[in-house]
């Protein structure tokens, strides 16, 4: 016998296969023990493809493929909780929502939200921003106004930047004072499609 | 974290037929234990600890002295297995479970005996002789 023929018996590719079937099982066994905190799963969409984290709660972070995968998984563990699965059908609401709104048959979301991952000041910002309607914009003084601190355009952008949520929370309808594009999380080729999918199309 | 790693640790240390049983415990135990740990870049290790404890419970908890005449279960995603196979099959099965899964960390996964010992807890002594006796005994079944 050699140590080598031990390999044989199970070798990566067999691996592979394997743990990929068993993990499918693992999230409705995580889910019935109580053992499942987040849910995440990719789905494509138009402007890339979107990682989701989806919580008891609801719909907790929408990542876009130019954030860090394991940065992003870094900050669930930390900040919702470490007990993290893949479990792509957590994710079926969200997809059929975002999908409807991508091919323009949708203009409010309806799943509901964990805002645990929005803090300070950027939950008043969000707050507000989530009431700007498919299809119009806001400026970041206005939202700054509306929030009470008509001073705070910086830090509203600011707050609009960390947003978790995108596209869910329009945070890509406010824009600079001008109608100016300003900045975006995603980076500003995708503001300019979102917009350009709700009809409205800013000087850059 | 290595999924794969795990899978392929059980398939040769409990077998296919209950690999992916035992990936399931595996996997619940870690997640129950989740919030207490916080070395993230240590996780790898920690739940083919946890494997290898299932791994052991596994045999001696289903009462099942693994026995050379047992039937050869089915490989996943492979056709019929080779017979020298079915026969190497058969020497793991003989194998204490202690031995067996030191063998398949030391074999399988190429863990070194320091990682053995913390992965199984026991001493740098314990660890090497499990590979030893078990490397050994198959050795002779096979001959």
């Amino acid at each position: 016998m050699n140590a080598r023929d031990l390999k044989r018996l199970a070798t990566r590719a067999e691996a592979e296969r394997g743990a990929a079937a068993a993990a499918l099982r693992l999230p409705e066994l995580a889910a019935s023990a109580g053992l499942l905190d987040v849910a995440v799963a990719t789905v494509p969409s138009p402007v890339g493809d979107l990682f989701l984290a989806i919580t008891p709660r609801g719909l907790a972070r929408v990542a876009f493929a130019s954030e860090d995968r394991d940065e992003v998984l870094a900050e669930l563990a930390e900040r919702l909780s470490p007990r993290i699965l893949s479990a792509a059908e957590a994710a079926d609401e969200v997809r059929r929502e975002l999908d409807e709104y991508f091919e323009g048959r949708r203009a409010r979301f309806e799943v509901p939200v964990d805002r645990t991952l929005i803090r300070g000041i950027a939950r008043e910002v969000l707050g507000a921003t989530a009431r700007i309607p498919f299809g119009r914009t806001s400026t970041y003084g206005e939202i700054a106004g509306r929030i009470g601190r008509p001073r705070a355009a910086r830090a509203v952008g600011n707050a609009l930047g960390s947003n978790p949520i995108p596209i869910v929370i329009p945070c890509h309808r406010v824009l600079r004072a001008g109608g100016h594009l300003g900045g975006y999380g995603g980076g500003v080729e995708r503001k300019q499609v979102l917009l350009t999918l709700e009809g409205i199309a800013p000087s850059v | 974290m290595n999924r794969a790693t795990v899978f392929r640790f059980l398939l040769v240390a409990v077998g296919p037929t209950d690999a992916d049983d035992v990936f399931q415990e595996t996997f619940l135990a870690a997640l129950r234990a989740y919030p207490r740990v916080r070395e993230l870049d240590k996780l790898d290790r920690w739940v083919l600890k946890i494997a290898s404890r299932k791994a052991i419970d596994h045999h001696r908890g289903s009462g099942r002295r693994p026995l050379p005449t047992d039937h050869v279960p089915e490989r996943i995603g492979a056709g019929e297995p080779e017979p020298a196979d079915e026969a190497l099959w058969a020497a793991v099965r003989a194998l204490p479970p202690r031995q067996r899964v030191a063998v398949v960390h030391r074999h399988v996964l190429d863990r070194g005996y320091d990682e053995i010992a913390e992965l199984m807890g026991g001493s740098l002594e314990t660890a090497r002789a499990n590979v030893y006796q078990g490397t050994k005994r198959l050795r002779e079944l096979m001959a």
